[in-house]
């Protein structure tokens, strides 16, 4: 878990261009939409498109897309539970 | 006192019709244009609706009447054809050069039919690709085009400003008229459908797969379409000098930016608000003359909230009528503008109210809900139709009888 | 009525971002084809979080529109209006490369959304709290010109009392190996500030952010006039294009006479040949200058032209490496700017003093 929860850290930095941002800046029970770092819903898109491609996750209604997306945590659990318990 | 503005020729091509004799047709009997992929080729054909103009490329050549090279884009096709009928509809097509005449075209794609086909090849190998197929790219180049073929060189000028883009190039030209810098004005879009746009609109993730329904409870995104439809304008001074039949009159206009975020519109509509404010401030013209509104209505979550809301705000309880011809014509993009103002003046000419195809819930968050049927026989005084585009760039647009 | 600069910045190829002045002390480059500018620095303009996802033409011209809004101490303008030749290809192209190589399968929405020709005007807007008039003109060589023409009207018509207005493209190499196989460029190394020497085909590719800050209203910041542009379309020869050029001096020129003539030659044989043609008749005893060897060639490349003119007028001078033929003698009252782009499009402007 840990060492996905690093992984996922480092590939939301690149994959959002979080240029000043290192993995130890997000905590990951934190929100990352509104509150914590404070993303916005094109964020969302490409965490979408990120956890599509790397970890085979489809995320089909954007209120799915909301659980999944919730923190680092939510995400991880997610692509560990094969992404069928959010079915 | 500033001078009117008078319309003396309307031009369209889109999926409901290769002219306006078709698109009035269409609109009568309820046909719209929505469909599977027959002209552009993608792997999301069959799974994507979008509102195609039934022709190819070299069938659009024949229609517009220019020599066939196959060098021309789509969207200089669409463009070249729907401004020539604006031009024979006004007269203008015998009359250029007697007066001040300027063209103010706008897209958002331009040449991208043929640029992405080049890029296919060149991302391969830097000399790949063949060149003829990228030097139309640029949103100028259908401009040029559209002004050599009739020969208007007085003020060329093109506007992209994502979907609000055609609205702005009718607007600049009612204003460049009154102004006093020029005596005509043929503004409008075009847009053709492409392989950047359809993926692009795609990985928003704000297409409807079953067509869409603007201002529905369960609308799901847009549907694209491609077109291209062009206004004459003409200035009083001209219009009285040479006698020439009048449409309507451009009575108002109103540009505002939401400068809320690049693609969602504020929830409360703030920009919009703006925009139908300002035109109505500019036309001199109180909400309840307002008989219809053409409404931007992509059919996605976010527009059709947002402008639902601020249409509520401006109109407060009065029981204006609204619906969104998208679900007729698809979303032309940088072309919608101007189609959307060719059909409200199509509107004002018949006396017709058009419905809001698709429609069957009324949005939970909304008061209004627009119309369901085409009303026929009514008076259209005054119709505003708005036209609102990423990066928050809204724009109104008012019409009135004359 | 009058149209004052109040404000104006430029990012070029030259030092005219910090300093705001008139290259003094030009950059000479060795350029294989191309001169590209000096990159400011973005975080003294736009925070991390925003700027995370915007390309280099979106980040630089946001940083040069901030820095003439600063510039000029005006708050927010009644109108934010920008020209772009091209608009942002580093986004198209990124989008259509993941298009193909992806075969139209999981795309990032990032570049699609940041391609559109007005992402930069909205930018702007979102970023200082602008809810006023918004526009993007791309219409080539004249997208400037058009730019500012609406500004302009907007001021006569008095529903602005300060308008936001610029030129903006970027080269990139993709944009620059496609003009290149279309022969746009010197094949061979150039001294850039040296580029009339080599005769031949071909410019020198180029790329710009420019703004100003126009009012309707005189203030302790106005330091120059502009007129409204003209425009003209592929004249039929020298003798048409002069005919459109003593009109238009002769409709804006109030008072006194052109004392300078800043053109657009760009080394290019063919291209400058109408400048040489008019030097000797229309131009002739006027005091010349040119300045595409300090910013390039491009679409909006005459936004650098009306900045160099304005500096001009507020330093009374003209650098010796912009001299044609030494600089004028007297008062610098009234600088016509005259360029074209491939004799397609012609564009006029004159600025004055105040």
């Amino acid at each position: 878990m840990e060492k996905l929860v690093q992984t996922l850290k480092e590939e939301i930095i690149e994959a959002l261009n979080l240029v000043e941002m290192v993995p130890e800046d997000i905590n990951e029970e934190a929100p990352l939409f509104v509150d914590g770092l404070g993303l916005d819903s094109i964020d969302a898109l490409e965490l979408t498109v990120l956890l599509e491609k790397k970890y085979g996750i489809k995320i089909k209604t954007a209120e799915e897309g909301k659980k999944i997306l919730y923190s680092v945590k939510s995400m991880a659990d997610c692509i560990i539970a094969g992404g069928k318990a959010w079915d | 006192m500033a001078v009117r503005v008078f319309v003396t020729g309307i031009g369209i091509i889109s999926s409901i019709g290769f002219n306006c004799e078709e698109t009035e047709d269409s609109l009568k009997s309820g046909k719209t244009g929505i469909g599977t992929m027959k002209n552009l080729v993608s792997v999301h054909s069959g799974e994507i609706p979008v509102a195609e103009v039934p022709a190819s490329n070299e069938e659009l050549e024949d229609l517009a009447r220019i020599r066939k090279t196959g060098y021309s884009s789509r969207t200089t096709l669409l463009g070249i054809i729907a401004a020539g009928e604006a031009l024979r509809c006004s007269g203008l097509d015998e009359d250029i050069g007697s007066f001040r005449t300027g063209l103010i075209s706008a897209t958002t794609v331009g040449g991208m039919d043929r640029s992405e086909k080049f890029f296919k090849s060149y991302i391969q190998h830097k000399s790949g690709g063949r060149l003829r197929y990228i030097v139309t790219h640029d949103c100028g180049d259908s401009t040029a085009a559209i002004a050599d073929t009739f020969g208007i060189r007085d003020h060329v000028s093109t506007i992209s400003t994502a979907c609000s883009s055609s609205a702005n190039a009718i607007l600049t030209g009612a204003r460049l008229i009154k102004g006093g810098l020029l005596d005509r004005v043929i503004a409008g879009g075009t847009d053709a459908l492409s392989l950047f746009t359809l993926n692009g609109f795609n990985s928003l993730m704000i297409l409807d797969k079953k067509g869409c329904r603007p201002f529905d409870e369960d609308r799901n995104g847009l549907t694209l379409g491609e077109g291209s439809a062009f206004i004459v304008m003409e200035s009083e001074t001209v219009t009285a000098r040479i006698g020439k039949k009048l449409l309507c009159e451009v009575s108002g206009y109103g540009n505002a930016c939401d400068a809320y975020h690049q693609t969602a519109s504020s929830p409360e509509g703030g920009g919009a608000y703006l925009s139908m404010k300002q035109a109505l401030h500019c036309s001199g013209l109180t909400p309840d003359m307002i008989d219809y509104i053409n409404a931007h209505g992509t059919g996605t979550k976010n527009n059709d909230l947002s402008e639902g809301r601020a249409i509520e705000r401006l109109f407060g309880y009065l029981p204006v009528k609204f619906s969104s011809t998208k679900a007729f014509t698809g979303h032309t993009l940088g072309a919608a503008g101007a189609v959307e103002a060719v059909l409200g003046i199509m509107a004002i000419r018949n006396g017709w109210i058009y419905p809001n195809p698709g429609f069957a819930r009324q949005m939970s968050e909304l008061r209004i809900t627009p119309e369901k049927k085409l009303i026929r026989n009514t008076r259209i005084r005054n119709l505003m139709s708005n036209s609102f585009g990423f990066g928050g760039n809204n724009t109104s647009l008012i019409f009135s009888e004359c | 009525m009058k149209i004052f600069i109040n404000g104006q910045s430029a990012i070029s190829p030259q030092e005219t971002f910090t300093g705001n002045s008139l290259p003094d002390n030009p950059v000479n480059y060795s350029a294989n084809g191309f001169i590209k500018c000096i990159e400011p620095s973005v975080r003294e303009y736009i925070d991390p979080m925003t700027a995370r996802r915007m390309s280099r033409i979106i980040r630089f011209g946001v940083c040069s529109a901030i820095q003439c809004l600063r510039n000029a101490d005006a708050g927010n303008p009644g109108a934010i209006i920008t020209g772009t030749g091209l608009g942002c290809l580093d986004d198209t192209e990124k989008f259509l490369r993941t298009m193909h190589n992806n075969e139209e399968k999981l795309l990032n929405p990032t570049p699609f959304i940041q391609s559109t020709h007005n992402t930069l005007s909205s930018a702007i807007a979102i970023i200082i709290g602008c809810n006023s008039y918004n526009s993007t003109y791309v219409h080539r060589g004249g997208s400037f010109e058009n730019a500012l023409t609406d500004a302009i009207l907007l001021l006569r018509e008095n529903s602005a009392e300060n308008v936001l207005v610029g030129g903006v493209d970027e080269l990139t190499d993709t944009s620059f190996n496609i003009t290149s196989r279309l022969g746009f460029w010197k094949r061979e190394p150039v001294e850039s500030l040296r580029l009339l020497d080599y005769k031949g085909r071909g410019s020198l590719a180029g790329e710009g952010m420019t703004f100003f800050l126009l009012s309707n209203v005189k203030n302790e910041r106005s330091f120059a006039v502009t007129e409204m542009p003209e425009l003209f379309h592929k004249p039929a020869d020298a003798a048409a294009s002069e005919e459109k050029i003593r009109s238009f001096i002769s409709r804006t020129c109030q008072e006194g006479s052109i004392d300078l003539v800043l053109m657009g030659l760009n080394g290019d044989i063919s291209n400058d040949e109408i400048y040489h043609n008019l030097s000797g008749r229309l131009f002739s005893g006027i005091p010349r200058a040119y300045y595409k060897h300090l910013c390039g060639e491009y679409d909006t490349s005459s936004a650098f032209a009306m900045f160099i003119a304005a500096e001009i007028i507020r330093n009374q001078t003209v650098p010796r490496v912009m001299q044609l033929d030494g600089g004028p003698a007297g008062k610098i009252r009234n600088v016509l700017i005259y360029n074209h782009q491939r004799n397609n499009i012609h564009s006029l402007m004159l600025l004055s003093g105040c």
